[in-house]
Parts: structure tokens; sequence; C-alpha cells
């Protein structure tokens, strides 16, 4: 017993690096993998308000280009009002009850990270606000990720410039499926992965969300297509997919809110008890 | 409380301070940037408890890793650097280290310089290679490492020298 003890107070200094090593590194692993990760995150009471001073000063600067681009919005919206056939038709109600399908929170990227491979922002709005994990975020020109962890007044959102994202998206064109991953190469692109020979494909070809996941609805903006590249062995395509938005400069983004999810995700669960 | 636990602690949060607000949205060609919080770890007193340096190195990656989402990539290479610190420091200045006259905060001399050298190397090497995870992108660790390494070694040999401790 006694040389237990000796031992222990004899390599104090190298059995508190291992153990503390051991701590880091489980946590290091954690985060990579994709899902229930529970290691900290920067949507906490400190660094949202650290990123939230950080972006008050920030935005000064962007205060032109982010007036361009609401004008630019409003001009859209505008046209799509002015070539309504007739602008007093009642909106159109997607179910029965009445129930609007899809629901839009505003919020504020805060702190922004494109140089490394898992990518993630922190956005200025949390669960008081009705955020909650699995919620897509988008903006005025295209996708922008995924809610990951949420805080009182705080989320994380995991950036299509993750190499652990994965979304839906179709080319608008042909409604043809693929996958969305980011190969960590170049800020601008994405690949859509797994895209069927049979469909046909041509540079500039706009992509789209699919709308077979719960997270988008459908139809939401991506990107175009840059270039083709043809697997051999998987008689697949791999598209490079050159972003709408600018990933470095992202501004106000709307999170949104399926009403059906949790209906369909109870649903699936029932009919795959296995997965 | 004497006046080196207050140096150092006051070093700890203005250097986490200097990183998040300043180094960590330099993006230089979109990817580089400097690390120059390791410089607490280098500078922390060199007869000082070995344990009390774990800890706090610690604690300082942790910190890091809670500003930029990143699991705890950072707290494993500072206590990488915090372990082999003494190594290095034999490595780079031979004997005086025995008789722990060695001084970071001076004159930049070659041993200054290769300590420094090697203990970013080590940091950044560990840190990309966590952070990646992949063997895929091994050749990207291996840029980033070289190209943040030099990006850092210029910060803290400026950063050492704008806070000397003026001579009297």
């Amino acid at each position: 017993m006694q040389q237990i003890f000796q031992f222990i107070f004899k390599n104090s200094h190298r059995l508190l690096f291992l153990l503390l090593l051991g701590i880091s590194l489980v946590m290091t692993i954690q985060a990579h993998s994709f899902h229930k990760s529970k290691v900290i995150s920067s949507a906490n009471f400190v660094t949202g308000g650290v990123y939230t001073q950080m972006n008050n000063v920030n935005e000064y600067f962007h205060l032109k280009t982010q007036n361009d681009a609401l004008a630019k919005e409003n001009a859209d919206l505008r046209r799509m009002i002015f070539n309504e056939k007739d602008s007093a038709k009642p909106p159109v109600i997607d179910t029965i009850r009445g129930v609007r399908k899809v629901d839009v929170i505003v919020s504020k990227v805060i702190h922004n990270s494109y140089n490394v491979h898992e990518n993630y922002l922190t956005i200025n709005s949390g669960s008081l606000k009705g955020v909650k994990p699995d919620m897509g975020v988008v903006n005025t020109q295209g996708i922008i990720g995924i809610v990951d962890k949420v805080s009182n007044n705080y989320a994380t959102v995991i950036s299509i410039l993750n190499v652990k994202s994965q979304i839906n998206a179709k080319i608008k064109k042909s409604n043809h499926f693929g996958s969305l991953v980011w190969n960590g190469k170049n800020t601008g692109y994405v690949q859509l992965i797994d895209v069927p020979r049979l469909a046909s494909v041509r540079k500039g070809d706009t992509i789209v969300t699919g709308g077979q996941s719960v997270i988008f609805p459908a139809n939401i903006n991506i990107g175009t297509i840059s270039k083709i590249y043809t697997d051999n062995e998987t008689n697949y395509y791999t598209l490079d997919i050159k972003l709408f938005n600018d990933m470095t400069n992202l501004g106000y983004v709307y999170i949104v809110k399926s009403r059906d999810k949790e209906e369909i995700e109870t649903l699936e669960k029932q009919s795959k008890p296995n997965e | 409380m004497n006046s080196t636990v207050l140096v150092n602690i006051a070093r700890f949060i203005l250097l986490i301070f200097a990183q998040v607000v300043i180094f960590n949205n330099f993006n230089l060609f979109g990817f580089i940037n400097p690390y120059p919080y390791i410089l607490f770890v280098m500078l922390f007193p060199v007869n000082g408890n070995k344990n009390v340096l774990l800890l706090t190195s610690f604690l300082l990656g942790i910190t890091m890793d809670m500003f930029s989402n990143s699991g705890g990539v950072h707290a494993a290479s500072c206590l990488v650097l915090a372990y082999f610190r003494p190594v290095i420091f034999k490595f780079a200045f031979g004997l005086s280290y025995e008789y722990q006259t060695v001084r970071l905060d001076d004159v930049l001399t070659p041993e200054r310089f290769s300590f420094i050298l090697i203990a970013v190397i080590i940091h950044h090497f560990t840190l990309f290679l966590l952070e990646v995870f992949r063997l895929v992108f091994f050749w990207d660790v291996l840029l980033r490492t070289l190209s943040s390494t030099i990006f850092s070694i210029v910060v803290c040999i400026i950063l050492i020298y704008m806070f000397k401790p003026s001579r009297r």
C-alpha cells in the first residue's frame, strides 16, 4: 500500500499529464464524432458575450454592404408581389387545418469560422427564442448550416463548410438527388456526391435543397455546378458546386423551424425501430 | 500571492483575450492564423511547479477550445507542450538550464530562438493533427503546421520584445 502511494507521489507529474491528456483526447474524439457530442461549445454565457461585443464593433464596417443586400432582397420580394397574377389572392394553405408548415426566426451571426476543416458559426439567439438543435439555417442567398448546440441566448451552427456536414440536395432542373458535402479545400465550393449517372448535368445548373430531410424546406438555393467529375468505380457523378453565399461574410440569418419535424421523426422512428 | 503569480494570471487573461479578439481573425490566405497564446506556457517560470504548469496549460487550452468549438484540441496540444517543455529547455540551452538562469524574455539569442521554434512546432503539429483528425489530409496538416509556425514565431518574438521588462 505504501509503495502504491509512493509510486503515485513520485510520478504525480506524469500521471497528471496522462490524466489531463486523456480527458482532452476524449473531448476531441467526441467533438469529431457527429452526433451526441456533449463537449463544451461557444454557445454559452462567456464566449457568447465576448463574441457579441466583438460583433457590435465589427458590424459598423459592414453597414453599407448589409444595406445593399437588404435593398436587393426588398427588390426581389417586390418583384414577386408585382408579378403575382392577383395580389389580393389569399395565402396558400398547406394542410387542411391551415397551419403554416414552416416558421422563421431571425438571428445574427456573431462568430464565423471558415479556416479549419470543421467549421462552426455562433448565432445570437437560443432556446429562449425557440431555437432547437437540428434546425436549418439559411439567408437570402442560400443555405448556411444546421443548428448544433443551443444555450439560453446563443446557439452554434454546423456550417456547410464542415467535412462532417451532409445535406440532401437536388438538381433543380431534373430532381435528381445527391448529398452535399465539403472536401475541406475551398471556402467558395462544396461537393454534391452520389448523383446517378442517368441525370443530365450541365455546367451552370442550379442546385437546391432536396426536401427529403425535414431540416430544410425544399427548393432553397445552394449554388451552381462548376465542375463535373465521373467516378468510374461507382457510376456516380461528383459535382463541384459554386456557392451563392459568401461563407466568409455572413450577417443576418434565418432559422427555419419546421412544424412537422417532430411528427415525421417519431413516425419514422416507429417504422424503423432498429436504426 | 506574490508578483510572479499575479504576472502570470494577467498574462493568461491578456493572451487569451488577444488571441480571440485579434489573432484568430487574421485568416491569411484563408487559413493561416498565428497562435501566440502559447507564450503563456513558454514564459511560465522555469523553476515553477510542474503540476501547476500542467493544470494551467489545460485550463488555457480548454478556454481556447470553448471559443473555437474544437472539443479538446487546444487543451491536448498545450498539455503536450507543457509536458515536453523541460526537454526542450535542456535541448536548447544545454547545461545552463540546470542552473535555472534561463530567461526567455530578453535579447534574442540562437538558444532562445531554437527554444521558441521547437516549442511552436511541437504545439502546432499536435494541434493541427488533432484538429483535422483524418489521415487523408496529412499533407494539409504539414502545410498548415509549417505556415502557421512561421507566422506564430514572428508574432511571438514581436510580443516578447514589446513586453520585455524594462531594465533599471
